[in-house]
């Protein structure tokens, strides 16, 4: 990077909306979009025409692959009465609609338009879990695919690693993985909205009206370990090391700086953002870190004037529960084989000194993967606005948020730094 | 042999002779495995294949239980997991590969570190025909 990055004019987002995220057997991919739509148009505090949106960009991976259906730069064009105004699909694997954020970042910085919609949709749960596995591996390297991984298992291949290197254990994922459930459980958009606590008292429930003896785990760590409760995937990822197969739609409208009081008293600008590429497991030189996270970083921090510690807390890509560490570690918030260790004295959760994944995380909040990356800017608008409730951040002076999405094992990653003034 | 191009096609073409073979930069002697056209340490792309010895140590692994259609139809299941992984060969690079001979249902005894040699696996016949890059434990 010769010089550090700046936007040509001032970018603000002035209303985010999502759809519900869940598998849902009767509805598309078109309705999913609808609704993030709706919400989005309804989040304008002072409202917003959607007549006046001069372009938009939409994040999809792989419907082609889950659904059968290509090119929906139109197909959502077409839904929302967008037609003959322009429309493009993005694709980075689950960092698909973080480009759609970005180029549409960049259009209104350039002064081409005024008015920007980005969002994202996917449509995974009307495949078998196999064939998700299948569908998801086409934005692995090539040779991993040729190797037979699937996500899952990039990312336990990943944490053997980690373990090996920093004498990590399972155990410590589970922290993760715990602070994510109490998280969610506040999340009404969460789809898995329950602790694990009381995920562990409703399986209690249900042996007992079926007559079968109740299971006594001591604690979440004890039902955790349970190989019945919480099944291998790809060792040492188990089930509850892995976020969900989701539908959903994301939505957010941008518009240039100087406007973005017309249509809300509390605009959060754009004030730092980054974007990197990674090559696969054979090129890495470190099996412990994403490369093109620590690219995007370095580009949104340098941008931005900020560093590492003025983010008062963030979103981050927790596909699987070791990815939040790697992230942690790769954007600056904790030193390399530490994360783990500041996971364990609560340094993540919601009190803690940085606050990671307040939604749930992709996780339980879920993964529509193409939606993902504006789907994150949800629980960024709603912090940074102090529109958080139960989930609301207890930081005097909550002006500083961001959101790091992955695609792929690390192929495409961005981090973007928002501000409240 | 030299004529043939440094892409996956000739790679795997290899493979199916049971050679790992990897590219080397005429211009500075980095070497690549799986081969690649340009250099992307000094950005030549002179290139020439060198044939690795097909030894190394498991730098990362997992055992999955939930595998890609392909694999379930190879016969692995959620009770019989596959293992694949990282190998860090002796000349250097890494490779991805599936790890062979070792007991899938007791992961924690397999160990990042361990030595491991090249065994290549040949499925289907003729032009449905493929060979698939693995290692197994020394």
């Amino acid at each position: 990077m010769k010089r550090p990055r700046k936007l040509g004019r001032g970018v603000a987002l002035v209303g985010v909306g999502m759809s519900k995220f869940g598998m849902f057997r009767d509805r598309d991919s078109k309705d999913l979009f609808a609704e993030a739509f709706r919400n989005m148009i309804a989040s304008v505090d002072k409202g917003a025409d959607p007549q006046d949106i001069d372009a938009l960009y939409v994040g999809n991976f792989s419907n082609d692959f889950f659904i059968h259906q290509a090119h929906w730069g139109p197909i959502v064009s077409d839904l929302i009465g967008h037609v003959p105004k322009p429309a493009t699909r993005t694709e980075g694997a689950c960092a698909s609609s973080a480009l759609a954020l970005r180029e549409g970042i960049f259009a209104i910085a350039s002064g081409f338009y005024d008015m920007v919609l980005v969002g994202g949709v996917e449509e995974m749960s009307k495949r078998s879990t196999e064939e998700v596995a299948e569908g998801l591996a086409l934005a692995t390297a090539p040779y991993e695919g040729r190797a037979a991984f699937t996500f899952p298992g990039v990312f336990g291949a990943v944490a053997t690693a980690y373990f090996d290197r920093y004498g990590a254990s399972r155990e410590h994922l589970m922290n993760v993985t715990i602070k994510s459930h109490n998280n969610a459980a506040l999340n009404p958009r969460a789809q898995i909205k329950a602790t694990i606590r009381s995920m562990m008292e409703s399986k209690r429930r249900r042996a007992s009206e079926k007559g079968l003896p109740e299971p006594t785990w001591q604690d979440e760590k004890e039902f955790l370990r349970d190989q019945d409760a919480n099944p291998v995937v790809a060792w040492p990822m188990h089930l509850f090391d892995c976020c969900p197969i989701s539908d959903g739609a994301s939505c957010a409208l941008l518009v240039g700086e100087e406007l973005a009081r017309r249509f809300t008293d509390a605009p959060l600008y754009v004030v730092g953002m980054g974007q990197g590429s990674g090559s696969g497991f054979h090129a890495a030189d470190d099996l412990t870190t994403f490369q093109a996270t620590k690219y995007a970083a370095e580009e949104a921090y340098s941008m931005s004037g900020l560093k590492p510690e003025d983010v008062q807390f963030s979103e981050v890509h927790d596909c699987f529960s070791i990815a939040e560490l790697i992230h942690m570690e790769d954007l600056g918030f904790f030193k390399p084989g530490q994360a783990y260790k500041a996971v364990e004295e609560g340094a993540t959760r919601r009190d803690g000194s940085k606050p990671i994944n307040t939604s749930g995380g992709l996780k339980c909040k879920g993964h529509p993967v193409g939606a993902t990356g504006v789907a994150q800017l949800m629980e960024v608008w709603e912090q940074l606005r102090g529109e958080a409730g139960e989930r609301q951040l207890p930081i005097k002076g909550l002006r500083i948020g961001a959101a790091h999405n992955l695609g792929g094992t690390g192929g495409t990653c961005t981090f973007t730094i928002f501000e409240r003034r | 042999m030299e004529k043939k191009p440094f892409n996956d096609i000739s790679y795997e073409a290899f493979l199916r002779e049971e050679k790992l073979m990897g590219s080397k930069c005429r211009s500075c002697g980095e070497l690549f495995v799986p081969p690649r056209p340009i250099c992307v340490k000094c950005g030549a792309s002179e290139m020439e294949w060198v044939e690795m010895k097909g030894v190394g140590k498991l730098s990362a692994f997992t055992c999955i239980a939930v595998g890609p259609p392909f694999m379930k139809q190879e016969g692995y299941t959620r009770d019989h997991p596959y293992c694949t992984g990282v190998i860090q060969l002796d000349e250097g690079p890494r490779v991805t590969a599936r790890i062979e001979d070792v007991d899938t249902k007791k992961p924690e005894e397999i160990k990042v570190g361990a030595a491991m040699k090249v065994k290549y696996l040949h499925r289907g016949e003729g032009d449905r025909g493929a060979t698939f890059l693995a290692f197994k434990p020394v």
